[in-house]
């Protein structure tokens, strides 16, 4: 074991995991009816790409990517979709978003899947990965493909992150010690794509199971398992990195910045299932727990299978179920309603009932203890940022750097005022992103008015220019027509091109001109029987077009004697 | 004694008028530019462009307020935008004056694409160019580009154009105030570390 390194604060909740490592991983019966969410990482849905009515295969595309941070969903088994709309989707905000609803036909025929070709180059790995679905499945969701890409150069170490540190998840011990090879085949072929100099495999030292069954498949290849003791969170991406090499990723950076690279061990084996098979992420393991049910354990089931299906399967007793928590006790959210579908992101399901997850006692005043400070894994002041959040002084928060905050909700667990600290930052957090959101848009808004204010004023000068210019060449024909009528008329009997208008055009001139003029004359005694005040300005207006018929009529008869 | 005092007050003096000239130079020559501070102002405001605070856009607005002009005029940044303008400004901030209109949530322009008679004045009034379209064919508002300004109602003459509250998504979700949510006991408790459950057990 190499040298330990450590990271402030943290905490021991009792871990519960037991409960849930007493049976194998089982598999889930596939459900007749599936709900597949457009969206199932962190960024925005893909585009569909099937209508309702289709028939799909297990495995088949159901959204692509569109540029940016969009990963496609997969067909979880074969059959019909049903349509194509909002539905509710596992989210603490119990919001709808758009679903694509399956009707199994029960015979879950594969799609014909593509492995990556051996040949193919780093990139185009990765948007192998992509077009597979591959996500983060520790619980963050964050797409593969633009994790492996914030590192610009190959990381120095790859971290494959089974640490898991929340109470009662046991999702990825489960897979660790019972497909052991399968997490080293993971290990390897992300290694492989990254090239970085080492890998480790981080684990709490509460799996002795697991590190024993890594260890004997990790044999022989230079996969290194790294044991650390086990306090909460050890399993967050940045608090790991810190554990096994020290380094710090640094404020609003990437662990990229530190040379590290860290994948979840079921995102490693989804890449290795990805690259070597083609297969895309349609099912995963999740783990099934608390006191309302009576088979609780780890069940692999098929994405977009609804929750009720693997509660029943677990054996729930609707009676006793008082909270329904999807993630871990700490970070994991509640949900309302058990017909929500399984997504990519989740990891656990707790049925907790009333005596295992009473309800919070009511909060108390802040009595500036600290010692939420002293369990901060990230050094942060837990206390003044919850000041600054209740008051909603959210620019402050920020100064205070709550954007570093990881939300693991280790100073809720040792608050003895029972203050809901993590809820005051989401709420500060989410406050401030819709205002940097409503920003972008006010600075966007403005520089289209801004440009097209520019483009009106470039529009009235140019329109000013050539009535300019067309005044100019009248004034310049009508002065200089008479003295140089001989000239020109030469000019135009030696050159069919000549400039001046022809006589076609003076006509027509003279026409129009005349026509204003009894135009104005119409509207001049018209105005001297009813509105007298209005006839100097006509007269003037019927003086003006006068004149203008005058010369219209001179330039034409000019023009004639030219002829 | 008498030279001790005129020396003092002399002193006093020169020194009073060295400062006052130091202070009256700066005053002039270190000026506050006049085009940062309503740069700064105009970052604030909302670019609805929409002329409800009775100026013909954002930037003319924050050049008023620039001039001294009252801070609440502006219904589209509501509370928002009165407090950034308070802190930036160093005033006490005003609730909005309803003379301009009421905070509304975010709407964006829906044109009955049905009804268009294609006479593209919406387009002229649009201050985004959010609204693509010829004379003679259909108009349509492209939503993203939208600000909802109202602006393009009234020149309508069919009033084919209505104004539709922007669906918020699970993107537009902010995490509720934990203060804002509903308790799960009954009552109040008055300060102790019994939970309601036990004290009245």
């Amino acid at each position: 074991m190499g040298t330990q390194f450590d990271f402030p604060g943290g905490i021991h909740p009792p871990d519960n995991k037991l409960r849930s490592l007493q049976t194998p991983i089982r598999q889930a019966p596939l459900p007749d009816r599936l709900t597949v969410p457009l969206r199932q990482h962190r960024g925005d849905p893909g585009r569909v790409v099937v209508a309702a009515g289709d028939h799909v295969l297990t495995g088949q595309p159901l959204s692509e990517g569109q540029p940016g941070r969009s990963v496609p969903v997969h067909a979880p088994t074969s059959g019909t979709i049903t349509a194509i709309k909002s539905h509710e989707v596992p989210h603490p905000s119990g919001l709808e978003e758009t679903c694509i609803l399956i009707e199994a036909d029960g015979r879950d025929q594969w799609y014909e899947l593509a492995p990556c070709p051996d040949s193919a180059s780093t990139a185009e790995r990765y948007d192998h990965l992509h077009r597979t679905g591959v996500v983060g499945l520790g619980g963050a969701g964050f797409p593969t493909r633009d994790k492996l890409q914030s590192a610009e150069a190959a990381p120095d170490v790859l971290i494959l992150n089974g640490a898991e540190c929340e109470p009662y998840i046991t999702a990825d011990q489960a897979l660790m010690r019972e497909r052991p090879d399968s997490v080293v085949a993971g290990a390897l072929a992300l290694w492989r794509l990254v090239g970085a100099g080492r890998c480790l495999i981080g684990i709490e030292d509460n799996k002795p199971d697991a590190i024993e069954a890594l260890r004997q498949s990790a044999e022989g290849t230079s996969v290194e398992i790294r044991v650390v003791a086990t306090r909460y969170p050890s399993g967050g991406e940045r608090q790991l990195i810190q554990l096994l090499t020290g380094l710090e990723v640094p404020s609003g950076g990437l662990p990229a910045d530190v040379g590290v690279l860290c994948q979840n061990v079921a995102t490693a084996v989804a890449v290795d299932r990805s690259l070597r098979l083609g297969e895309p992420v349609i099912q995963r393991i999740t783990t099934l727990t608390g006191e309302a049910l009576a088979r609780p354990g780890n069940i692999e089931a098929r994405i977009g299978t609804p929750l009720d299906h693997l509660l029943f399967e677990a054996g729930l007793d609707p009676q006793r179920l008082h909270r329904l928590i999807m993630g871990g006790p700490l970070m994991g959210f509640d949900l309302t309603t058990t017909g929500l579908p399984l997504i990519k992101t989740a990891n656990c399901l707790i049925a907790g009932t009333a005596g295992e997850f009473p309800d919070p006692p009511i909060p108390q005043p802040c009595i500036r203890c600290g010692l939420c400070e002293q369990a901060c894994p990230v050094d942060l002041l837990p206390q003044q940022l919850y000041w600054f959040a209740s008051a909603g002084e959210h620019r402050k928060a920020e100064h205070f750097d709550l954007f570093d905050c990881i939300e693991c909700g280790a100073c809720d667990w040792v608050c003895p005022s029972h203050l809901p600290l993590t809820d005051y930052y989401r709420h500060s957090k989410g406050v401030l992103r819709q205002e940097q959101k409503e920003q972008a848009e006010a600075d966007h808004a403005r520089q289209r008015f801004e440009e097209r204010q520019a483009r009106l004023e470039r529009e009235q000068a140019e329109r000013e220019e050539r009535r300019r210019a067309r005044q100019q060449a009248r004034e310049q024909h009508h002065n200089v027509a008479p003295a140089e009528a001989s000239e020109a008329a030469t000019a135009a009997a030696t050159s069919p091109t000549a400039p001046g208008p022809d006589r076609e055009t003076l006509i027509q001139r003279r026409d129009q001109a005349r026509q204003k003029v009894e135009e104005a004359q119409a509207q001049l005694a018209e105005a001297r029987e009813q509105t007298p005040e209005a006839v100097p300005k006509l007269e003037r207006a019927l003086n003006k077009h006068q004149k203008r018929l005058d010369a219209a009529e001179k330039a034409l008869s000019d023009a004639q004697e030219d002829t | 004694m008498w030279m001790n005092l005129l020396l003092a007050i002399a002193t006093l003096l020169l020194l009073a008028g060295a400062f006052g000239a130091l202070l009256g130079y700066a005053s002039v020559r270190l000026r506050r530019d006049d085009d940062s501070l309503v740069e700064q102002i105009d970052a604030v405001l909302p670019q609805t462009q929409c002329g409800q605070c009775g100026y013909p856009g954002c930037r003319p607005y924050a050049e008023a307020i620039a001039e001294g002009d009252a801070i609440n005029k502006c219904p589209p940044g509501g509370e928002a935008t009165i407090q950034s303008l308070a802190n930036l400004l160093d005033v006490e901030p005003q609730p909005l004056d309803a003379e301009h209109g009421e905070e509304q949530p975010k709407r964006v322009a829906y044109i009955r694409e049905a009804e268009c008679i294609g006479c593209t004045k919406c387009i002229q009034a649009c201050p985004v160019d959010a609204i693509v379209g010829a004379p003679k064919f259909m108009h349509t508002v492209i939503e993203s580009e939208c600000t909802g300004c109202d602006l393009c109602v009234d020149p309508c003459p069919v009033d084919c154009i209505d104004m539709i509250e922007v669906a918020r998504g699970i993107d537009d979700w902010v995490p509720p105030h934990p203060a804002d949510r509903p308790l799960t006991h009954d009552g109040p408790v008055i300060a102790t570390d019994q939970r309601p459950a036990e004290a009245s057990a």
